[in-house]
């Protein structure tokens, strides 16, 4: 609608174009402000109408005043504004020509309707507005307590479905919740946990550490702790736990609360002290075993100033005996009595008793007075072991042999006292059994070398630390050399030079020296072997001879004839350039059997000297029956004829034996010579051979073959 | 039921809102004494606050209308606080009927007003989030449902950078927003500034410090500052400029000293 120029359409959209200038800075529309007076000309022509209208209609004013807060006119400025303007120019520019009087108390009238629908409509809107946004903020409320409640669900859910304890306490320590895992380990209800501090909950196996963290958290100085800790449950038993405990902080970061989180771990410590007794503890008797036994003694010998141990070692004496007599079952019900009777001597704070396996068994005590202790210790265990154990009906006697070790702490190691104790208890045993000896440090020092020569020998013979010397035998009658006996040395990489006394009863004992004296056959023979092709034979004598020893193990080693036979066939010697000498006391009560590689040896051609003659109480009617074609005479004979006058009897006794060897076609050797009148009075007394210091020491096979250079001259 | 991220353990409606204080300035009564004490704390210092935020109000007005007028259909407006009047849905879905409209908040009060409002409009929907989390906002259900982010889309930052920290790297969350969205994307964008305040910058630091003390702290940012948001945008005429100025529908010179305060401007990815 174009409208005509000052027409009335023209007048009423200037009029609204005033309005629209006067009220657009008041509201808070984002519409332009010619988009505003847009939305007021509607409003501008209900005013005209009703300022015109033939009924007067002041409602007109009310809704007009509404819908400028429809409008967004909501601020109060906006209907003063409006008012003025409609007061000032609503008659002027849109009265036409009514009367002005009546125009203006028309508009005055339409002015007072517009300010209460103003007020009418902005309050219902406020009201709206305040209810819409109460109820947003209700609603957001709504949703955050929902999902509140949602996570607090599911974290009570957690709390109580957890398999570990929970409990929550204020940092007083009174405990405000605790969850179903948690009462079930103490086995309480919930009642009584109420009310209940953390303090109340120490126990004396509280790592002393565990009560400062505690103070640490609830001071706030630490987030949390881990420690091990054991609570009394109301029945009296304990409950073993792994707990950690975490401070929970306010917003602000203020502490607030404390959580605990504990594992109930008394079944597997339970487990745990079970697996260790059962490690540290000899099934059959009960006793501590080696483990234990081992950390105890360490823990002794490791032991601050003035503390002192002492250690009894027992062994029983004949148990082997009886387990094989009357069984393993009766040998272990013997060793639980002995347990239980040694457990009885052993009662005293600082001492213990262990089996170490058999019938091995140790006791210690430890403190400040051992060096009294251990010997009254080794007292009642000796009286213990008096009164026969009574076996299936049998009293059987029990005996023992016990090493005492005492001794300061911090000077020895466990393993060295122990083999201390154990020589110790061999020396008791050795000495008849049934006693305590004390440990002495050259004993053991002796045994330890002995030991370490034991286990040394195998390697010794691989390494070649055997050497041969060789110590002439020299005939009486003319002292021309006629052989040589062999002796066997240890060139030990440590102790030098050892002599076959040293070494020989080891080799025994292992049995080393059945390997050992072939080898010295070997060697001696090949060494025979070499003088013969050096020297060659004197017609009148026979070749040079070796004499060797055979121990008793050799005697009953059943190679001992075909060893001796490849030996002397590979070295090209005949039979009768080889001496083997046998002790005497070897051939004691030698049976048949025994005798017989020596008469094959015999009627092969090796003689067989009967060595240390006149020691072993021989029986001399049993002398005709040996294969023995020499006598040698053991060195105590000849000692008392090193002085002179010779001692008659000894003369007496040399001849006797001569006269007896000679008459059975015996030839006598005899060892020991140390003096030109010695070797005189043998001479004369019909000996046959000598060996000695007169003639030669032992020494290298050069040698020999010197002396026997010195004798083919001289 | 997951409480979501941005969701507050509770709300505090003794704590003042910065959107329920702009309703406030734009003569709603969408607010409690709180936000109008606050307001009005603030309009000691800046008394032609209420001029500022109209202005916003306009600029969107207008910056929406022009994003239609270019085919834009998908308007996804962050911040987009208590709906009052001239609502994106309302000058979009008016300028361009069915265009898809998707507010976010993270003010749960506002969140929920917004839903009461846009109860039964199928093509407009509210999530509650956060600008500082942009994957959150591109992965929630409703943006899922009414965005197509392989469509160009009409990202409005009305009035919120200015909310949110350095600390909190507002460049980088614009910055993933920008690389989520189809290219011929536009920017809508306006920003706090002492820069064209009519008064000195003293008294505008008092209603910062208001800002401050109600825990929304206001971060006034230069002219080149805010013009490093549109990075990755060419910027549409007439580029950063103060609000009335940015394609004015009438002449800027009529409007409000207090209207030029801050910065707008629109820019379209390529």
């Amino acid at each position: 609608m174009i409208a005509e120029p000052d027409g009335p359409e023209d007048r009423l959209r200037r009029f609204a174009t005033i309005w629209s200038r006067a009220v657009f800075p008041a509201t808070s529309t984002s519409l332009t402000r010619p988009e505003f007076e847009e939305l007021l000309l509607p409003l501008a022509r209900r005013l005209s109408d009703a300022l015109r209208a033939r009924t007067f209609e002041a409602e007109e004013g009310k809704q007009v005043g509404a819908a400028l807060v429809a409008a967004h006119c909501t601020d109060p400025d906006a209907l003063s504004r409006t008012l003025e303007c409609v007061d000032a120019y609503l008659v002027l520019y849109c009265g036409g020509d009514g009367s002005q009087e009546d125009l203006r108390i028309r508009s005055a009238r339409l002015q007072h309707a517009m300010a209460a629908g103003f007020a009418q409509e902005l309050r219902e809107r406020t009201l709206a507005e305040q209810e819409a946004i109460s109820v947003a903020a209700l609603q957001a409320q709504g949703v955050v307590a929902q999902a509140l409640h949602a996570t607090e669900a599911r974290f009570r859910a957690v709390f109580e479905g957890a398999a570990i304890g929970i409990g929550m306490a204020d940092l007083e320590g009174n405990i405000l919740q605790v969850n179903g895992a948690l009462l079930r380990m103490f086995g309480i209800s919930d009642q009584t946990m109420g009310g209940r501090n953390v303090r109340e909950w120490t126990h004396p196996d509280d790592a002393p550490q565990t009560w400062t963290l505690y103070d640490e958290l609830v001071r706030g100085e630490r987030e949390h702790y881990h420690v091990e800790k054991a609570f009394y449950r109301p029945d009296g038993t304990v409950l073993w736990t792994n707990l950690t405990v975490s401070l929970l902080r306010d917003a602000d970061g203020n502490p607030q609360y404390q959580l605990a989180l504990m594992e109930d771990t008394t079944e597997r410590r339970l487990l745990n002290l079970r697996l260790r007794y059962e490690a540290t503890h000899d099934a059959l008797t009960g006793l501590p075993n080696r483990t234990l036994f081992f950390e105890r003694l360490e823990k002794a010998l490791g032991a601050g100033e003035n503390q002192r141990f002492g250690l009894c070692y027992l062994d029983l004496d004949g148990f082997k005996t009886i387990n094989d007599s009357l069984g393993h079952a009766a040998g272990d019900r013997l060793l639980v009595e002995v347990a239980d009777r040694l457990q009885s001597c052993a009662t005293a704070p600082g001492e213990m008793v262990a089996r170490l396996g058999g019938d091995e068994f140790v006791a210690l005590t430890t403190g400040p007075d051992t060096e009294r202790e251990v010997d009254e210790l080794a007292g009642r265990i000796m009286n213990a072991l008096i009164t026969p154990v009574s076996i299936d009906g049998r009293d059987l006697t029990v005996r023992g042999s016990i090493g005492i070790v005492e001794g300061p702490a911090g000077e020895r190691g466990p393993a060295e006292v122990l083999r201390s104790a154990d020589i110790t208890m061999y020396r008791a045993k050795s000495a008849g059994g049934n006693r305590f000896e004390l440990a002495d440090p050259e004993a053991d020092a002796r045994a330890i070398t002995r030991h370490g020569l034991t286990t040394a020998l195998p390697a010794a013979l691989d390494r070649n630390e055997f050497f041969i010397e060789y110590q002439p035998l020299v005939h009486l009658g003319d002292g021309s050399v006629r052989g040589a006996e062999a002796l066997v040395r240890w060139l030990h990489p440590q102790h030098g030079v050892l002599g076959p006394d040293r070494f020989i009863p080891l080799a025994e004992h292992t049995g080393l020296i059945v390997p050992l004296g072939r080898w010295v056959l070997d060697q001696s023979v090949r060494q025979a072997k070499q003088w013969q092709e050096r020297h060659g034979g004197n017609d009148a004598t026979g070749p040079l001879r070796i004499n060797v020893n055979l121990s008793p193990c050799q005697l009953s080693h059943p190679g001992l004839v075909q060893d001796t036979v490849d030996i002397l066939e590979r070295a090209g010697v005949s039979p009768d350039a080889l001496c083997l000498e046998v002790t005497e006391s070897a051939l004691i009560g030698a049976d048949d059997d025994l005798l017989k590689p020596l008469r094959q040896l015999a009627e092969m051609g090796v003689d067989i000297a009967l060595d240390d003659f006149g020691t072993g109480y021989s029986n001399l009617a049993n002398l005709r029956r040996l294969p023995v074609s020499i006598l040698k005479l053991d060195r105590s004979f000849t000692q008392g004829m090193q002085q002179f006058p010779a001692d008659p009897v000894d003369l007496k006794i040399v001849e006797g034996i001569v006269s007896l060897a000679h008459s059975l076609n015996l030839a006598v050797t005899v060892e020991g010579v140390e003096t030109g009148a010695q070797a005189e009075q043998l001479r004369i007394l019909g000996c046959d051979t000598a060996q000695g210091w007169y003639y030669a020491r032992p020494g290298p096979p050069e040698r020999l073959h010197e002396l026997a250079l010195v004798d083919a001259t001289g | 039921m997951e409480r979501p991220a941005w969701a507050p353990r509770s709300i505090d409606i003794s704590v003042p809102s910065v959107s329920r204080i702009y309703d406030y300035y734009l003569g709603g009564s969408h607010n409690f004494e709180v936000d109008r004490e606050a307001a009005r704390k603030a309009m000691e210092f800046l008394p032609g606050l209420p001029k500022i935020m109209q202005a916003n109000r306009a600029f969107m007005r207008r910056a929406v209308r022009f994003a239609a007028a270019e085919g834009i259909t998908q308007f996804l407006d962050i911040g987009s606080g208590i709906p009052t009047f001239g609502n994106v849905h309302e000058v979009a879905q008016e300028a361009s009927p069915g265009a898809h409209v998707m507010y976010v908040d993270h003010d749960p009060v506002a969140v929920a007003h917004s839903q009461a409002v846009l109860a039964g409009n199928e093509t407009a929907d509210v999530v509650a989030a956060d600008l500082r989390k942009p994957q959150e906002i591109l992965a929630s259900a409703e943006v899922q449902r009414l965005i197509d982010v392989n469509r160009p889309v009409a990202l409005l930052l009305v009035a919120i950078l200015h909310f949110v920290e350095d600390v909190d790297d507002p460049y980088g969350a614009v910055a993933q927003l920008r690389d989520a969205l189809a290219p011929g994307s536009l920017l809508i964008l306006t920003h706090a500034s002492y820069e064209g305040i009519p008064l000195p910058p003293e008294r505008a630091e008092g209603a910062v410090d208001v800002y401050k003390d109600i825990r929304n702290p206001l971060i006034m940012r230069s002219r080149d500052e805010i013009a490093r948001f549109f990075e990755g945008y060419d910027m549409v005429e007439p580029g950063l400029v103060p609000m009335p100025d940015w394609r004015p529908d009438t002449a800027p010179e009529d409007e409000d000293p207090y209207s030029f305060s801050g910065f707008a401007g629109v820019g379209r990815t390529a």
